[in-house]
């Protein structure tokens, strides 16, 4: 229950700027590799900026809203053109169409800003409503939670996700109990208040694998960070996955990459 | 874990107990709106869009919209006083009980006067003062004040309640809430009838007819009134709606919001004092309109919290006020509206305040049920831009210095040399991701493994 924020009207068609995300440039390769391949089989042209850096949301949460518009003015430049900036990330999206129109809103480039924002998509939330795919012809024999991390809010993306899953053969999408509460991640919030980022945490971590599923997955490596950090200290066994990997594993398990 | 925010330290030092009064009261009232709300409308969202263009549309207007109350209100034969800042409402109220003579005051539940601190004013200056509401009540004779905007004592429990009463000598100790009530209710009884002034709220002020709107599940409201020939109103400015057809929509989601009710128990529309022909009921009725700093926020970036209706929906839902509770804010207003509200009417107080707009994930769930759409996460965030410009030291405490990040973020080449470097130097450049003091991470979680580079290699040589 969440009114949107996506902007409207954004650019569809299938060739693409890929933005990596920071965490992913740094972390987790495999989900950028999962994202460029998913995107390859829907027949994508994909170019990926070579001078991406990050969104710029790590100072505009911290208040430093200075240095936050340094990258995002980076960020703007980075990705020119008129094509569909696609981003495995529900956050950093949200930073870009929601976020940086905060940041920019006494600023006078304010109208590039926004215009960078009217062409950036969360990846699914492009496939179902930007390409119009709501079956997904991939097979994963999981019984599976999902993570709908709270920048998904105000987007079409947490109904985007659960089409695509659901339509997997195999895929048993188990509901998570308060599904509306937040990971504790935040950033530095989770630095600045250890304490309570940690009990968040641990409800999270709790309410998704209460019904013991095979992989519990998300679409931002951020809050997987944070919590899936957690479960590893704690020696947790379950798989985590960013959705990107699901999609990508489960066609490869059709045979269809 | 050490901790330099105060509210962080407050929600690790909590005791158990109420930590799962606090926690366990707030979930309720979160399952009990989402199941009324989503019961009885196939799209609250809607409703709430609306009920904030309403706010917002009256705030934008406010000057409009208060001369048209006043007037409204003097054609029903009240009197209407504004008063500016917080000492004036003190004296207004002081003064309107001089004049009728009164000595004693029964009061219904405002956070207007818990703002002003109203009570111990009023009593100082040789008042008797008796809060009605049972939560406010305990608070009274246990010299608390609440932690939650709407169920006041959720961080206490019976047993410690039943204790309270037994001092209080209101009967031997019995933690049964029946009792508790009962007990309260006999005590109260009486205090209504030798009272000879009645103080009240507003949770609504319609500017077309000159009415009041209260909103209560105890009913006490309507004995402070009955029981007195005089009335007062206390007011905050931003709680003006322009026409009683409005309240249709406010008073559906105001019960909804806050306890999951689909009406509160008791509403009461009153238009002035009573009518020569009535046969009871308050014969002079002072409705007093306070300021207290609300038209500077309203000349602030932040002015849509003013559409605050406190219904404590965002309390409820909020993942840190669970787990710090209310009183953590160290402000009358708590929560998500308080973290925005608080150190806004804080006035030049605010760098002391200025940490609460960082008591937050920037989850949005506060937005999502706020039943007047109010976007608390912008507001907050607004705040921290606000408190970093000004340095307020509060605020910056535990938060990294971005701005070595920000440099290499806005240079591809360093940023690129950083992600090979990270290799080959065999460290993590905890500069580049979103979390600057990852380091400070690893007691409680495993970082990943760092892979800088891989992948943009990857994309090159693939075919
Ligand atoms: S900010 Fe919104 S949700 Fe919070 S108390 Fe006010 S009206 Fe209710």
């Amino acid at each position: 229950m969440s009114l949107l924020h996506t902007p409207p009207n954004r650019p569809t068609g299938k060739s693409v700027q890929l933005m990596t995300t920071c965490l992913c440039d740094a972390f987790y390769s495999d989900v950028a590799k999962a994202t460029v391949e998913i995107l390859d089989f829907l027949g994508c042209e994909i170019e990926l900026p070579d001078g991406q850096t990050c969104c710029g949301q790590p100072a505009f949460n911290a208040g430093d809203w200075a240095n936050s518009r340094k990258v995002i003015r980076h960020a703007e430049k980075t990705f020119s053109g008129d094509k569909p900036i696609i981003v495995p990330s529900g956050s950093c999206a949200a930073m870009i169409f929601h976020g940086a129109l905060l940041a920019f809103e006494k600023e006078e480039d304010l109208p590039a800003i926004k215009a960078f924002g009217e062409r950036t998509w969360e990846l699914v939330d492009y496939i179902v409503y930007g390409l119009g795919i709501t079956q997904w012809p991939g097979k994963f024999d999981a019984k599976m939670t999902f993570h709908r991390s709270c920048h998904l809010r105000g987007s079409r993306s947490p109904e985007a996700v659960n089409a695509l899953l659901t339509s997997i053969e195999g895929v048993d999408l188990q509901p998570i109990d308060e599904v509306e509460q937040c990971c504790g991640f935040g950033g530095t919030f989770s630095v600045s208040f250890p304490n309570i980022s940690e009990k968040m945490g641990e409800l999270k971590i709790e309410n998704l694998t209460a019904c013991k599923p095979d992989v519990v997955a998300a679409g931002d490596m951020g809050c997987m960070m944070h919590f899936g950090g957690m479960m590893d200290k704690q020696g947790m066994p379950y798989k985590r996955m960013h959705i990107a990997q699901v999609l990508r594993d489960s066609l490869k398990n059709a045979g269809k990459l | 874990m050490k901790s330099k925010q105060k509210i962080d330290l407050v929600a690790r030092d909590l005791t158990n107990e109420v930590h799962e009064a606090n926690f366990i009261g707030a979930k309720m009232k979160s399952e009990r709106r989402y199941a009324a709300l989503g019961r009885d409308y196939a799209d609250p969202d809607k409703l709430r869009e609306t009920a904030g263009l309403v706010k917002q549309h009256t705030l934008e207007h406010l000057d409009k919209y208060l001369e048209q109350a006043e007037a409204s209100f003097e054609r029903n034969g009240a009197k209407v006083h504004f008063a500016f800042d917080e000492d004036t409402a003190k004296k207004t109220v002081l003064n309107i009980m001089n004049e009728h003579g009164c000595k004693s005051m029964v009061k219904s539940k405002s956070m207007l006067t818990e703002e002003l601190e109203l009570l111990h004013y009023l009593e100082d200056q040789g008042k008797e003062v008796i809060e009605t509401d049972l939560g406010e009540f305990i608070l009274q004779i246990d010299n608390d004040h609440p932690s939650h905007i709407v169920t006041p004592i959720v961080h206490k429990n019976r047993r410690g309640i039943a204790k309270s009463f037994e001092r209080e000598g209101l009967g031997d100790y019995n933690d049964d809430p029946e009792t508790i009530t009962r007990r309260a209710r006999a005590h109260l009884r009486q205090k209504y009838l030798d009272a000879d002034i009645g103080l009240t709220g507003a949770n609504f002020v319609s500017a077309e007819s000159g009415r009041i709107v209260l909103v209560t599940n105890e009913g006490n409201a309507r004995f402070c009134m009955a029981a007195n020939k005089v009335h007062i109103a206390i007011v905050g400015i931003e709680k003006i709606v322009p026409t009683d057809q409005d309240l249709g929509l406010f008073l559906n989601l105001i019960g909804r919001s806050g306890t999951g009710q689909q009406l509160t128990v008791y509403n009461q529309f009153i238009g002035g004092p009573k009518l020569k022909d009535q046969p009871n009921g308050p014969e002079h009725m002072h409705v007093i309109f306070v300021d207290n700093r609300r038209t500077e926020v309203l000349a602030s970036d932040c002015r849509e919290i003013l559409r605050c209706i406190r219904c404590g929906a965002c309390l409820n839902v909020c993942p840190i006020y669970r787990q710090s509770g209310g009183h953590a804010y160290r402000s009358v207003y708590p929560g998500p509206v308080g973290a925005v509200l608080s150190p806004l009417l804080a006035g030049n107080r605010f760098p002391e305040l200025a940490d609460l707009p960082k008591a937050s994930s920037l989850c949005g769930a506060c937005n999502e049920v706020c039943p007047v759409n109010i976007p608390i996460p912008d507001l907050l965030l607004r705040l921290r831009d606000k408190a970093k410009r000004e340095g307020a030291k509060e605020a910056m405490k535990g938060t990294p210095n971005l701005a070595m990040w920000a440099t290499m973020c806005s240079q591809p080449t360093m940023w690129k040399a950083a992600l090979t470097m990270g290799h080959t130097m065999n460290h993590i450049p905890t500069q580049l991701i979103p979390h600057p003091s990852a380091m400070s991470w690893q007691g409680t979680r495993k970082l990943p493994k760092f892979e800088g580079g891989e992948f943009r290699k990857w994309f090159k040589n693939r075919k």
